[in-house]
This record gives C-alpha cells, structure tokens and sequence, in this order.
C-alpha cells in the first residue's frame, strides 16, 4: 500500500490510511477518545457536532474534531492535552446539565453515561432547563427528549441511513429539536418504526418502549447476547438477540453483509410472538369425533378443546404410524410433504430426505412454488442457475436500477435503504409496478403499467435495445445463443404497438429501455410481480433477456437479482425441498445423479419428479394422495383458492403438522408436534444474496416443544430408517459432500465468520458475490435467450366481476400472519385487515375509508374494512394475506404457470360491494 | 486623516446618481477589461501588493486568499465560484448596506475582477434578506452592466465571461459565517461546515470558491486603477493599509458611517466625523471597536487607539467590522454586553454543543450578573465557560459569543462584583 499517511498521536509515530479520522487511528491504537455524535458503524458519516471527541492539532489555533478530521503528513496529533481534556470535560458538562440525573435517567447504562464515567464527569455546575415532555404515541418506542444532545444520529439514521426522512432537526440554536414529520407525535408520523434511530440514540432519549417502566426509567437490562439471524425476510439481516431470564428482551441489528446493523420493524420489533400464550408446549393428538372438514374452526388459544395431550412417544409413534401405513398400503405415491423456507438448511435437507428416502416419493415441495419458481425455471433454463447473479448491494456500484413487480420498502426494507441509497448517490432508479409504492420518490421513472402486461412492456424494451443497436454486440456474440430469433421474434413488438397493451407511452419506453442500454452498469431487482402470474416465467425470461443482450451481467454493479421472499427459501431450494431436485438442483430423473444419492443415502429413490404444491392439493382431492406431513407451512392460508385447499386438507386420512402454534393447517391435522423457532435454534440459512449464515440458539423451547430436526429424525426412525445425527452440525457436514455449492464451507467456519457467500473458491477466501462474469454454468457455457409472447392473465375481469384483485404482503407481517399477528407490536401498528382500494373506485360506490367491503371472486368472498389508496390504480383491489379474519387466498386464482407451477396470485377477477351489515345500516 | 482625493467610496452617502452613468462619472468601469486581460497572477499580486486585508472581520489578506483558488494548470475540470458576503448582520455594522445602495457598481466591477483573478465565471452575491432596496439596486446595476456588455461574455471587453447572480438570504444571521453561507446558498439548512476542507478546496457544490465582504471586493478596481502603492501608502503600516469605512454609533452626536485611513485615531475619527462623544470625551465609558463580536475596551485605553487591526489585536480587541459603538458613562455595560449575549445566543444554529449549550448558559448567567443575583464566583465559572467555547466550536460564532464577555471581565470585574455584593448586603 502507498500513500499512507505519518503523522504524530501523543508522541508516538503512526500511520492513517486515506480518508481515516484521526479517531479510527486513535481507536486502532487502543487511544479512547470520547465521543457521542460519532457512530462508529457503517454508514453513519462523521459529523463532528457533538465536540466530545475534540483533539488538540499543534500550531493550530482551534481544536479540531478527531471523528471527522483526516491527519495529514508530520501533523502531531494530542488526544489527551489539558487543553483538550478540558474542552471535552466541558462539553460533558454542559450536555449533563440538561440531562436527568443517572439514577433516573431513561437509560442509566446509555453511551453518554458510559463515557461520562470514563472520563470522570458525572455532574454539571450548570442550572438546568425545563424539560420537554415524554412522547407515548408509538408502541414500540419511547421518545424522551428531555435526555436529547441533539447530536443528530438519529437524523442521519432516518435520513442518510434506511433513508425515510421522517425526523428532522427543527429549530435553531437552543430552540433545535428533535421532530418527526411537522412537529408530530411519533406515533402518527410516517415512521416506519425501523428503530434505526432508537439503536443509534447515545442517550436513550429513543428507546424500545418495553424497557421503560411506566416512569419512563429503564428497567430491563439483557444478561446474555446471541448472535443470529432475522427469521423473516430474504433479506437475511444478522441480528443480536438480547436475552434475560429465559425471554427475548430486544433486538439489536449486527453488522452483517446484507444489512450493515440496519433491520426492518419486523425484525427489531416482532418477536414476542415466540413467548405467545398460543404457543404449542405439548403434542397433541385429535380428540376423537372432532370432524374435518373444509370450514373447520378453531380458537388457537383452546387446542385442549380439540386436541388432547399426548407424550412425545405416543405422539411420534401415531404419526409416524399413519404416515407408514398408507406408504404400506396404497404406495409412496399416497404420501406427500410440505417442508417450510423458515426453517434450517439442515431441517430442510432432513425433510427432503426423509420424504424421498423414508415415505419413497419426491411428493416434496415448499413455498417456494409459491413464489419464484417461475423466476428459478426461467433462470435456469438460460443461465444455467437459479440463485441471484448478484446480491442486491451491488446497486452501490450501479449507475441505473430496474426495480420491478416488487415492493421492496414493505417487503424486504432493509435491501430498500441500499436502493434508496444508490439513488441518493445518484444512480437513476427505475421503477415498475402497475401499483405504486414508496420508491417511486426517488425514481427516476414509475412505470405504472396494466396489471398482468409485463411481457408487453418488457417486450417493447427488447425491440427498442435491438432495432436501435443498443445492445452489446460483443456480449451477444461471445456469451449468448439464440439472438437471431430473440431479435426476430420482438421485431413486431414495438413501443406503438405494446403501448397500447401495458399502457405505458412509447416515448418513456423507449427513454427507458435507451437508458438502461446505455448505463455502464445497470441491475435489475425483481419480485412477486413478476413471478406470481400464469406467465410469470416469461415475464422472468423477458428480464434476463435485458441483461444479457446488453451485457449488464457479471460485472459489478450489474446483475439479475430476484428478490427471495422467506429467510431461507434460497437455502431450502437448494437443500432439495423441490419435488424435481434433489440437493442442488441435481434432477431427481437423471439416472447417474440418482444413483449417486441411492449410494449416499443407502436406499433405492423414486426415480420420477414428484408433484408441486397445488399439484399436491389437487391430487388429495382426487384421491391419490392420503397422507401428508406439513413442517412449519401454512397451505390453508397460504395456497390460492383456500377453500378447496383447505378441501383437501381436511381430506386426508392422516396429516401430521409441525408448527408453533395451532394454524389453520393444524385445524386439520391427526397429530401436531410442537417445534422451535427460530431463536430458539441452531442451524444454517441461506439469503437472497447467497449468503450461508449460521442462527445461534438464544432460547430453550417453550414447554416440551423440541428441536425440528430432532422431531423429523424421530420421524425418521419410526419409519423405517437409521438416522443417528447428533446435531445440525452433522446434518450440514453431510449436506456438503452432496452439495458443491457449499464447497468450502464448512461449520466451523460459519460459526467463526457468521456468513459465507456460495460459490467460495477457498476455505480462506470469501465467497462470490458476483458471478458469471466468464461464462454459464450451461452445458456450452453460454446463456440461451428465450422468447415470450404476451398472454393474458388466466382469469380476466368481466361484467360480473369487474375488477383486478391482487394480493400480498404488507411491511408489519409476514406472510399468513402465524407470527406477526402474535407481535405485539406489529398487531398494534396493522391490527386489521383491510382492502386498498383507489379513491375514484370508492366514490364510485359510494364507500367511505373503514366501511367494511365484500370482495367476492368466482372461488368466494371475504368481508373486510375498505382503505383508501392512492397508490392502487382504479379497477384494482390490493388484499394483504395475512389475516385470518379475511383470508385473501380464499379468492386467489390457482392457475398455474405451466413452467414454474406457481399460481396467480397477483391477478384475479373480482367485485365488491359494501357488506350487507354496512349497507343495511346505512339505510 | 484621510484627504478627499483619496477616497474610494465618493458616494457613500447618496447625494449623487447610483447608476451607471454616475458611476462611470467617478471612474468606475475605467480599463477594466485591460486588467483582465493582464491576467489572474498579476491581479493578485496587485492586490497583494496593496496590503489589502478582508474587511469583513478576519482581516486575511485578500491577495494570498485569492492564490488559493486552483492555478490554471492545476484545474481538475471544476468550476470556480466567487461567492460576495453581503449579509451584513454584525450588530452595530452597516457599511456595505451604503455601499451596496449608493455605490452598487463598485461591487459590480470588483466581482467581476475579483472572478477573473480567481478564475471564475459565476459569481453570486448573497445578500441579507431584510435589505430590499440594497438587492434591487444592485440588480439593477447588474442589468446595466449586462446591457453596457460588462458582464457575461466578454465581459468589459476583457475576453473572460463572467456571469453575476444576487441571492437573497432569509433572516439568519449564522448565513453570513461563509460556510454557512455556501450551504444556505445551494439551499440547505444555514449550518456551518467543518473545516477542512476550506471553500478554496471544497465550496459551493463541493467546488472551489471564495468568499469575500462587499467592501473588499468593492476597492479592488480603485486599487488597480491607482495601483498598489497608492493604497498601501495610506494606513498606519505595511500591515494595515487603505481606506476603511468605519461605522460609528452608539453615544456619539452625530452617528455616521466614514471612509477613513487605516489606523486614525479613535478620539480623532470620533471628533472629528461623529461630533464627538455625546457630553464630551470625558463622559466616555467605553467602546466596542469592531462590531458586536469584539471585546470592549474601557474609556483609559481609547485617547490613543490606533483603528486598524493590529494594534486593537494587541489590546486583546479587534478591527472587526469597524463598526465603532460608543458607550457614554449613562451606558449600563452590563446589560449591554447581556444583551449581545442574547442575540448570540438567539442566532446560534445550535449545531455544536459549546455553541448551542453555552451561549444559552452565558446570557442566564448574564442576565443574573445584571441585578447582581449571583456569587462572586460565578464570574470565574462564566469566564471558564466562554474560554471553553471560544475556539471548540464549528464556526466563529463561538468565539463571537464568548468575546464580549471576556471583554467584559476583563475591564468590568469591579462592577460585576459591586453588584453582587449590594445585592447581597440589601437582602
């Protein structure tokens, strides 16, 4: 390295990289230099306002700021001169004055206090001032500003940071203060209650509320930190679980690759759900003469009235029993298994295994059907590989982002602060969704196109890129095959004609499709949008075609990144929860690949692909399958066209479930084993990013609840097979002589390093971030470009049913709501379910914002209050599924896309109209 | 005593036409294009030579300042920004407020001068919000000069372009600290940056720029025209030269902003052009020589006192603005310095903590040492305070606030202290 920089801390010579302050030196020399306005995470810039960290600079006149001030050459730097110990001692003194005494303070063990104490000021001969008022509005954060020193890390948190410039500082001088939108409650701002700002507070002027005792004192304080990861999101943010007595106290962000200490409101604050009374604490085996069937309710806080307890042993062997005795009686093919994305890739390969070794059928699938098979069918048809080319932090190296059919501020908001970021440092963002959303502030363009046009659209890109030659032709000629009919084939799709299709105007396509030709270095970002239609595999192929005509693959800053939605779903996908795979993407048909696994596994395989998951549904309904074992999903919530899964659920002659609580699947289950969640476990995850990261066990398990891969190894035993792991260690060691991907990655080395990225050329080296800058892993070694023609979406709308139904998820839950509606806290922020609708539509009908609405489709109805939305389009209905009060899944279409076999979620024909109950009372 | 042929600043009061047709009259927009075309070096090396020093406060020599900005062949493809600091808000100042309505074009031509020599295009002048009739004079005289082909291409004839903008602040005075001037200029919140990197380096939109007062852009075409040795003969010494206007108020007959040379006599600028101090010398309590921010000095130091910068530096005061704010023996300084306290802290952007916690601290403590409701020992602690916010603060408005106060100690303690003590002896 040259240009390292000399220079003189208290007497000793030492050296500075460029850029580094005078502070970092100091702190790599073990010299303490206080400080409060100076975050020494990542992205929080120095600001140098507080004056605790001053530093005495010889021959200039002023003190100087050693967090923001970068040495020079032969500069001799004093940290402890008495000149400077002064200042700092008085800049102590003069923030004590305003503050609470410690011992009433809102945080005793604050980062103020703590330097206070080192450096020996305590109290301040300063009067102090009236006290600004405690802010109680928002549930889970306390704002108590009387202890504020306006050193601005909560701005820069909120503004620079996850970038949602809710708080400001107001005022000037001694009137500055903190505030959240124009001087409102927090509670009614627009925050977002990512609590950047609360772990960013040096003061605990911003607390997580539940640490306050209702003096607004703190009395919680953790005894024990674990290390883990977020159990929500792809995103796979690294978290610290801060634990006392046996309960999850609070949450701190860790500084892991994809989220640099930052979290969503969902991992800071969503996680009481796992001490929830409704948590299951004992097996439980069907009471006898309790029927199934499709309209089976239950109250999840009463299993006893329909269950009765049972012991581990009795449990085991009545599960496990059923199970053995339809594969006995009717044939492996009568067998079927859910795995879950939210668990382990050790359970997920346990559970794969199991069905195909233990029930003899690869009848095994998971939500990933649900959500980017079309994504991964289409990218392993032309690349070769189904995971990300890049993760989606390459953007900061972007120079144009393509965000499309995704929501990425409610659905993976920490992966939405680096596209902020990036369009912050002014990289252009493009957004595309026929809804619109948050990011559309910092687009450059928002393509609002017609639900279910994508192909159109993307289409008309491609014409655009080849007919003006905008393309890479060198790319094309040296890593593609197939452009000649790419080229012929969009020849007729051009903007004119396409506009008239997705509703975008020519000119902004061909402004867009130029631009992201043109960009040096241009990402694209897609999510359920694209994949959840009956040509989400095209829309997907369209996207991959942009990339590799214009080469803006395996560079930095380039890539294909479809936005994985649950926490483990890449890594459950390449364990081989997938009924035509078995661990990485190896085809359950090809003989040798079989042959391999018979050997490894000991045991003759299924040699044919097994069935999907409404494959599975369906093939219950016709009778060809009769048992199932369901790990930790929630078809009955989850599946499109509920009813009839839920038809078929309560159909079977045995269904053992495995969850944490009494879900609408375990309505109507034989036997439910209790299992763990995710703090409460050990194992491996893999993210959106390809990163393998390792969850540490912060809890023991409610009650008698056990451990997944315990439960599924019992299983295992009871049916006929000899496992004997004695931890998901053993599990991942054996994944890994089955799985190159994992190669060079090993236990002990994810225990040390937290998180490794796949493909790792050395067991010392990091992983591959960005791949597939020298060619595919294709059979020639270069990507096929695939063609799509425009269809329509599967049901489209009529007179009866006028309207777009669609559906997903919204910042506060997750999913079918089985565990955030169980978190105090984002219950209390979204406690109900309601249907978006716009404001056109709702005059239309003469509904008012909170009437309650019934949406009806051809597979049935929900009542639900009415939102009014500016972002939703006219004609359209937008139904968040996570609540069981009004499931959206009872109205989905469950078409399916003939490629990736995913269902379309995002596009139905629907109606509504005010509720019977409403409109009877309003006359 | 300055002798009238050495004026620069011929219409200071008004009394003849603003506009450009007046201007050219007193010579103004005479060879300008030709000392541009003589080039950035010599211009700077003239101004060097004349001995000129900032007259906003600081007193840096302009000619080194200028020789900051990038050389020609060190350019990296940036602009240069000449920014003019017109928001004369220093209480007490209000000499380029005169200037700026009565004589516009001195300014305009010094910019485009002062642009050319430190190799900008663009110029803007950011001037105080609350001075209207000022901002639309002087964007009348950059209309006229525009139209008479002295500004934007060619300007003057002199080969280079160079464009001019007036900007108007809205009310805070920290915009006048030039940092915080740049950052209100792009349209952010007025808050001081740290330094460095210092404007030459890193300025407006993160590219090189000066800041200079009005009044030292505005000599600068007169030093030029009657070269540097013209000016640098007028003054006290080599180090403090020129002309300045003084603004003189306060307990004076006869208030009045004065051009005058450079080092006059306190006793004899006031006599002489503010009919002396209202009672007479003798009723002198004391004055505050350079505007708002500087100590006070007591009436036993002034019959002498040479105005220039050097020598009120060596009294532990400062030229400052040279706003020149005279207090009769009626003057209750306490109070007065309280309330130069409260103004401080009233304009503190509150960014740093010395600043924003401090000067809130100083004016209570102020406010009590008035009637005297404090112990003697809070004088010290005051004192302690303000030497620990001068100098650990962002920008100058630290030291700005902390000044006075000393000042006040340093000459007053007697009276501090009888106020207290007659306090406690009635309670």
């Amino acid at each position: 390295m040259t240009d390292k920089i000399t220079f003189t801390l208290d007497g000793q010579p030492v050296e500075a990289a460029p850029g580094e302050s005078i502070w970092q030196v100091a702190q790599r020399h073990e010299v303490a230099i206080p400080h409060l306005c100076w975050s020494d995470t990542p992205g929080y810039r120095a600001d140098g306002n507080c004056r605790a960290c001053m530093v005495e600079v010889e021959g200039e006149r002023v003190l100087a700021a050693s967090c923001i001030r970068t040495p020079t050459d032969g500069m001799v730097v004093k940290s402890g001169s008495e000149r400077a110990t002064k200042a700092r001692d008085m800049v102590f003194e003069m923030l004590l004055a305003d503050q609470p005494q410690q011992a009433d303070s809102h945080d005793p063990e604050s980062r103020l206090w703590d330097w206070s104490h080192r450096i020996g000021r305590t109290d301040s001969r300063l009067p102090s001032r009236e006290t600004p008022a405690t802010d109680s509005s928002h549930p889970a954060m306390a704002v108590n500003l009387d202890a504020c020193i306006h050193c601005n890390l909560c701005v820069r948190a909120c503004r620079e940071v996850q970038v949602n410039d809710v708080i400001g500082m107001a005022g000037r001088g001694h009137e500055a203060k903190i505030v959240f939108d124009m001087d409102d409650p927090m509670g009614v701002s627009t925050c977002v209650a990512c609590g950047e700002c609360v772990q960013a507070c040096p003061t605990g002027a911003l607390m997580p509320a539940n640490l306050l005792d209702a003096a607004g004192k703190r009395t919680e304080f953790a005894d024990e930190q674990v290390h883990s990861v977020c159990p929500y999101c792809g995103v796979g943010c690294q978290v610290t679980f801060n634990v006392k007595d046996g309960e999850l106290l609070y949450v701190d962000g860790r500084d892991g690759p994809a989220n640099e200490s930052r979290l969503c409101v969902k991992g800071r604050f969503g996680f009481d759900y796992i001490h929830h009374a409704h948590r299951l604490t004992t097996p439980l085996i069907r009471r006898e003469g309790v029927p199934k069937d499709a309209y089976t309710d239950m109250d999840p806080s009463r299993p006893l009235d329909y269950f009765r307890e049972a012991s581990w042993e009795e449990a085991l062997d009545v599960a496990a029993t059923g199970l053995r005795d339809i594969r006995d009686q009717s044939g492996s093919g009568a067998l079927a298994g859910f795995g879950s994305a939210k668990g382990s890739n050790e359970e997920a390969y346990l559970f794969q295994k199991l069905v195909r070794a233990g029930f003899g059928t690869n009848n095994v699938d998971h939500c990933t059907r649900l959500c980017h098979a079309s994504s991964v069918a289409a990218l392993m048809q032309m690349i070769g590989s189904g995971a990300v080319t890049a993760p989606f932090t390459a953007c900061e190296d972007s120079d144009l982002m393509i965000v499309i059919g995704a929501n990425p501020t409610e659905n993976h908001p920490v992966a939405a602060t680096f596209f902020k970021q990036s369009a912050k440092r002014g990289a252009e963002l493009i957004v595309m969704d026929p809804r619109g959303q948050a990011l559309k502030r910092h687009a450059a363009h928002m393509l609002q196109f017609k639900p279910g046009s994508d192909v159109a659209m993307l289409n008309a890109l491609l014409n655009v890129i080849i007919t003006e030659e905008l393309y890479d032709r060198q790319y094309v000629e040296a890593q593609t095959m197939g452009f000649e009919q790419l080229r012929d084939h969009v020849a007729d799709f051009t903007p004119e004609e396409m506009s008239k299709i997705c509703g975008i105007d020519p000119d902004t396509l061909r402004t867009v499709a130029r631009k992201y030709a043109r960009a040096e270095k241009a990402i694209i970002f897609w999510g359920m949008g694209i994949s959840q239609h009956v040509h989400g595999t095209d829309n997907a192929r369209c996207l991959i075609d942009l990339a590799l005509i214009t080469g803006q693959i395996g560079r930095p800053g380039t890539g294909l990144h479809p936005l994985r939605g649950q926490n483990n779903v890449q890594g459950a996908s390449d364990a081989g929860l997938i009924p035509m795979f078995y661990p990485d993407y190896q085809l359950v048909d090809d003989g040798e690949t079989r042959t391999r696994f018979e050997e490894a596994w000991g045991i003759e395989l299924d040699p044919n692909r097994g069935l999907t998951v409404v494959e599975i549904v369906n093939a219950i309904i016709a009778g060809d399958i009769r048992g199932m074992y369901i790990m930790g999903e929630n078809p009955a919530m989850s599946d499109p066209d509920t009813n009839h899964a839920r038809e078929a659920l309560a159909k079977l002659d045995h269904l053992v479930v495995q969850d944490l609580f009494l879900t609408e699947t375990a309505f109507h289950a034989d036997v439910i084993l209790p299992a763990s969640a995710w703090p409460e476990k050990s194992g491996t995850v893999t993210n959106t990013n390809r990163q393998v990261q390792i969850g540490r066990p912060a809890l023991s398990p409610p009650g008698e609840a056990q451990q997944d891969w315990w439960i599924i190894q019992e299983i295992a035993q009871r049916i006929g097979l000899d496992w004997a792991y004695g931890g998901p260690a053993d599990v991942f060691a054996e994944m890994a002589t089955l799985m190159p991907s994992f190669a060079n990655i090993t236990w002990d080395r994810l225990e040390r390093e937290s998180a490794v990225t796949y493909p790792c050329d050395a067991p010392d080296q990091p992983g591959n971030e960005i791949v597939f800058g020298e060619g595919f892993p294709t059979e020639s070694g270069r990507a096929q470009l695939a063609t799509a023609i425009p269809q329509p979406p599967g049901e489209v709308p009529d007179d009866d049913y006028p309207m777009v139904l669609t559906t997903g998820r919204q910042l506060e839950h997750w999913h079918t709501g089985a565990m955030t509606r169980r978190a105090a806290t984002l219950d209390a922020i979204e406690p109900e379910a309601a249907a978006s609708l716009s404001p056109t539509d709702l005059q239309r009908m003469g509904i008012a914002a909170g009437d309650t609405v019934r949406v009806e489709t051809r597979r049935g109805a929900i009542e639900l209050a009415a939102k009014v939305d500016t972002a939703v389009p006219t004609g359209m209905i937008f139904i968040p599924f996570c609540f069981a009060e009004a499931p959206a899944n009872m109205l989905t279409n469950p078409q399916l896309d003939p490629d990736g076999k995913i269902p379309e979620f995002k596009f139905c024909a629907a109606r509504v109209e005010k509720a019977a109950a409403t409109a009877a009372a309003a006359e | 005593m300055l002798h009238d042929r050495d004026r620069i600043f011929t219409n200071l009061y008004g009394f003849h036409d603003w506009k450009l047709e007046g201007a050219r009259d007193r010579g103004d927009w005479d060879q300008t294009g030709d000392f541009i075309k003589q080039g950035r070096e010599w211009i700077c090396d003239q101004v060097k030579a004349s001995g000129l020093r900032g007259r906003g406060g600081a007193g840096f020599p302009t000619g080194l300042k200028w020789t900051f900005m990038p050389p020609e062949d060190r350019r990296d493809g940036r602009p240069h920004y000449l920014v003019v600091n017109a928001d004369e808000s220093e209480p007490g100042t209000c000499k380029d407020r005169d200037i700026m309505r009565h004589d516009p074009h001195k300014l305009v031509e010094g910019s485009l001068i002062a642009g050319a020599a430190m190799g900008a295009h663009v110029g803007y002048i950011y001037i105080r919000g609350e001075f209207i009739l000022e901002a639309e004079r002087l964007n009348d005289a950059i209309a006229e000069a525009y139209d008479a082909g002295l500004l934007g291409k060619n300007a003057a004839g002199s080969g280079w372009d160079f464009d001019l903008y007036v900007h108007r602040g809205a009310g805070a005075y920290i915009c006048g600290e030039e940092t915080a001037l740049l950052e209100s200029l792009e349209g952010k919140k007025g808050q001081p940056r740290l330094k460095p990197p210092f404007p030459a380096n890193a300025g407006l939109y993160g590219c090189p720029t000066t800041v200079n007062n009005v009044e030292t852009i505005a000599v600068v075409p007169t030093i030029l025209r009657r070269g540097p040795e013209w000016f640098a003969g007028i003054g006290r010494d080599d180090k403090n030269t020129g002309t300045k206007v003084f603004c003189i108020s306060g307990h004076v007959n006869n208030p009045c902003n004065v051009e005058e040379e450079m080092g006059i006599s306190l006793r004899e600028l006031i006599d002489t052009h503010a009919g002396g101090v209202r009672g007479g010398w003798d009723n002198l309590l004391a004055v505050i020589p350079g505007g708002s921010s500087v100590p006070c000095l007591p009436a036993d130091v002034c019959h002498d006192l040479p105005m220039d910068f050097d020598s009120l530096m060596g009294l532990k005061s400062g030229l400052g603005t040279a706003a020149v704010i005279v207090m009769d023996k009626s003057t209750d300084i306490v109070k007065a310095i309280s309330r130069i306290s409260k103004f401080y802290m009233h304009e503190s952007c509150g960014q740093c903590t010395p600043c924003r916690e401090g000067t809130g601290w100083m004016w209570r403590v102020m406010e009590r040492l008035v009637t005297g409701d404090a112990e003697i020992g809070e004088i010290d602690l005051l004192e302690d305070v303000s030497k620990q916010v001068e100098g650990h603060t962002i920008c100058a408005l630290g030291d700005a606030a902390a000044w006075p106060i000393q000042g006040l100690i340093r000459h007053f303690r007697p009276e501090l202290e009888r106020r207290i003590n007659e306090r406690k002896q009635a309670a």
